[in-house]
């Protein structure tokens, strides 16, 4: 299929940026969105032009690397998939897509399609962790039982990749289902009850030092998100906070 | 505490508190209303109840804090998360994953607001100025004029939309939103909408072709 790109292309942090078009021909419908960029850019080196800058990494919708606001949503309109997931098919012959970075003041562009999402990981060094004793007297993890519905509903929060869909399709650019699932995989687990006061304040201190903006519950993160990170862990992480500050 | 008030979290949780205030008076409000339809004695014994009584005495200047406290709340979250996003996208097919009710709170919110002021110019100042003798009268006779039902039922209209989605948001906010209650709440949530919504335009509707 023969396909225009209207594609962000900002040569560094400081400069303007603005929309490119190009064209590609001949994709095949079986090609991933990723692939079809590849496609854009030998051509781009071949004419001896910058190629377009994007961020990839294990293409097999686990690193969370690939970002992509495609057509006006994060990962292209395809449900529960990443932007490497997203394949040609569900394009036309002929069709226009856009092609822009995640925007968010708290992701600031580093180059065309790539952005920074390192304030994601400041807020998961701030409280997403639980601090065990690695020395090689670590006790067996299956040793404390776990109700088989907390632990699904910790492993449903454990699967977010960190992508920064959901703060790149809220209109508040939020980052609370990022934050809802970091605080509720281990709020679910006794290992994580220990530190679960000081965890989700630090978070929510760093959340807010990082320039995200604040949770309306739309809900369109529940619905871009990859891994089907659902709402139900935003209404656990504002409890608790309201736990951890009363 | 205070930390916890200052905090994105907290400020919204703040504003789910007055707003599920404001969604328990509105249903005071529209049954007091409803006393219309039996007529000038039920509606003037109402009033003068409402104007009376010392628990809705005391019930008024929180209402008036609790109304001032969601707006201000209101539009310092909308222009802190306008900043947020200081470049918008070339396309944006927010279609695709949220409703419009959801994302337009600050529009609906403004002209709820603009109907308030109204409303206090046209009904709240004179009744607690001058002695008004008949309450059905004055309410009756706004509703006759086409100009104050239009923006009424509009007004309405606004306001239905609004609870549709602050309904909801604000038992996730609260953190009383789980999957267990979570279809219980959108169901409930919709019913006390239209309730609302409907109930306080059908009152304009009646009177002002009646």
């Amino acid at each position: 299929m023969n396909l225009t790109l209207k594609i962000w292309r900002q040569k560094s942090p400081k400069d303007k940026g603005q929309i490119v078009e190009y064209k590609v021909n001949d994709i095949s419908e079986h090609m991933s969105f990723l692939e079809m960029l590849d496609v854009l850019n030998e051509d781009l080196v071949a004419k001896g032009e910058e190629p377009v800058a994007f961020d990839h990494d294990c293409r097999e919708g686990i690193c969370g690397m690939c970002s992509l606001h495609i057509n006006g949503e994060a990962h292209g309109p395809d449900r529960l998939i990443t932007t490497c997931q997203l394949h040609m098919r569900t394009f036309k012959d002929g069709d226009t897509i856009f092609i822009e970075p995640f925007r968010s003041k708290a992701f600031p562009i580093i180059k065309d399609l790539v952005v920074d999402r390192s304030a994601l990981d400041r807020i998961q060094q701030a409280g997403g962790f639980i601090s065990v004793n690695t020395s090689g007297n670590t006790q067996d993890a299956n040793a404390i039982p776990i109700a088989k519905a907390a632990a699904d509903e910790s492993m449903d929060a454990a699967t977010c990749i960190g992508c920064g869909a959901c703060v790149a399709s809220c209109k508040n650019a939020s980052a609370m289902l990022f934050m809802s699932a970091k605080v509720s995989q281990y709020a679910l687990l006794p290992q994580g009850r220990v530190e679960a006061a000081d965890r989700v304040t630090n978070m929510i201190k760093q959340m807010d030092k990082e320039g995200f903006g604040n949770c309306t519950n739309t809900g369109a993160c529940e619905v871009e998100c990859p891994k089907g990170i659902s709402l139900n862990n935003i209404a656990r992480l504002n409890r608790e906070y309201l736990k951890a500050s009363i | 505490m205070s930390g916890y008030f200052s905090s994105s979290v907290g400020r919204k949780f703040f504003m789910a508190l007055t707003g599920l205030f404001l969604v328990f008076f509105l249903l005071v409000h529209l049954i007091a209303n409803l006393t219309l339809f039996f007529g000038a004695d039920s509606f003037n014994a109402t009033a003068e109840f409402m104007g009376t009584n010392p628990v809705i005495q005391v019930m008024q200047p929180l209402l008036a804090l609790g109304f001032i406290a969601h707006i201000i709340t209101g539009i310092i979250l909308e222009l802190k998360n306008n900043s947020s996003r200081p470049i918008k996208y070339t396309k944006n097919n927010v279609g695709a994953n949220s409703t419009w009710m959801s994302r337009n709170m600050i529009i609906t919110g403004l002209m709820i607001f603009a109907f308030l002021a109204l409303h206090i110019i046209n009904y709240f100042i004179p009744i607690k100025t001058t002695h008004v003798e008949n309450h059905y009268e004055l309410v009756v006779g706004l509703f006759k004029n086409p100009i104050y039902a239009g923006i009424y039922v509009l007004a309405f209209i606004f306001l239905g939309l609004h609870l549709m989605h602050g309904f909801q948001s604000s038992l996730t906010t609260t953190g009383i939103r789980q999957e267990k209650y979570q279809k219980c709440i959108k169901t409930l949530g919709t019913i006390y909408s239209l309730v609302v919504a409907l109930g306080f335009i059908s009152i304009a509707v009646w009177f002002h072709f009646a």
